[in-house]
């Protein structure tokens, strides 16, 4: 179990520290094609969402609870407010209406 | 003449290092808070506070961390592991690309590569605010930063055991809450990225819910798949133009 984590974590490093380093390293003109400039300009965007919903529903004590903390977290998002911000009220929202 | 010249490269060096500690620090206390509740779902992938503290040293990313621990808790393949890095992470390519075109042409490769390993979305945020990257101002935010994310991946798998059950569950929200932090300000900018996150949305629920074939994946599976075809249909529908990518 331990090996199995330990060799998990360094496929995780080795993968994110390559994604850094190549481009700095190989890439040193711009890149040109216009689908893959597109394509991952796009990806954070939509991988995060995928990440968050339904999953940040289902985290919660009840259904309610997540909604309420993904609604809540989206306005003041939306408005601008900062990331740490952000995440403290969801969690408030998600253990006030948990307590429910 | 170059003993002096020398000098004054080490003393703007240090100038610099120091202003990058400052400015990294409200980026790491950040960090803390949200490192913690990584730490979370870090223990219920079944690490221990070393393990976490190592994976975060060597990471350093929210997202691609959070896939990366939640496919080790299901089981899955180190191949899995792997792309599902790779896809989470993929924005750090175009990071690091952007930042490329930043260096003086006299940074060493070593320098590049420092900066390089400290690429995350708030000090690549630091790093293209000037118009030329200073590896020492990176390295001195780096320095005030990353630390803090290590120990709070350690002291949420720690204190995770600690806190009473509803206080986990409510603080494992805080790293949804950051994703959304992320895609939120973003959507009401851009309407591409905005319809994108919706059909995200509703394509997650879909997928985990109403059919058969996709609910058999793992959610690290699914979260590939849907990655992949929703942005490589939206790249194909409304593709970004090359010069209006770099103020994304």
């Amino acid at each position: 179990m331990s090996a199995r984590i330990w060799l998990s974590i360094i496929v995780m490093g080795a993968v994110t520290v390559a994604i850094r380093l190549l481009p700095l390293t190989l890439i040193r003109s711009p890149l040109k094609n216009r689908f893959l400039l597109s394509f991952l300009h796009y990806v954070p965007y939509v991988t995060l969402s995928v990440m968050t919903f339904p999953a940040i529903v289902e985290s919660c004590e009840t259904p309610l609870a997540g909604l309420a903390s993904l609604v809540v977290g989206a306005v003041a998002a939306w408005y601008g407010a900062n990331m740490v911000s952000v995440a403290a009220l969801c969690c408030v929202v998600a253990f006030v209406l948990g307590l429910l | 003449m170059s003993q002096r010249s020398t000098q004054a490269a080490a003393q703007s060096r240090g100038r610099d290092m120091r202003e990058g500690l400052r400015d990294g620090l409200p980026i790491g206390l950040g960090y803390l808070a949200v490192a913690f509740s990584l730490g979370i779902a870090a223990r219920e992938a079944g690490l221990t506070a070393t393990q976490g503290f190592i994976a975060s040293l060597l990471s350093v990313a929210s997202a691609g961390e959070y896939a990366g621990f939640t496919l080790i808790a299901a089981q899955a393949s180190y191949v899995e592991i792997a792309l599902g890095t790779l896809v989470t992470n993929a924005r750090y390519l175009l990071m690091s690309t952007a930042l490329s075109q930043r260096f003086s042409n006299s940074t060493p490769l070593s320098q590049r590569i420092g900066v390089g390993l400290g690429v995350t979305d708030e000090l690549f945020g630091l790093a293209i605010a000037h118009s030329q990257v200073r590896p020492f101002y990176q390295y001195g935010a780096m320095l005030s930063s990353i630390p803090l994310w290590c120990v709070g991946t350690s002291a949420g798998i720690v204190a995770g055991q600690l806190l009473p059950a509803r206080v986990v569950t409510a603080l494992s929200v805080s790293l949804f809450g950051m994703f959304l932090a992320v895609i939120m300000p973003a959507s009401r900018t851009d309407r591409v990225v905005r319809t994108c996150v919706l059909a995200s949305f509703v394509a997650s629920y879909v997928a985990s819910h109403l059919i058969p074939l996709t609910m058999a994946w793992s959610s690290g599976t699914r979260i590939i798949v849907l990655t992949v075809i929703i942005s490589a249909a939206a790249a194909l529908i409304c593709p970004v133009s090359p010069e209006g990518d770099d103020a994304s």
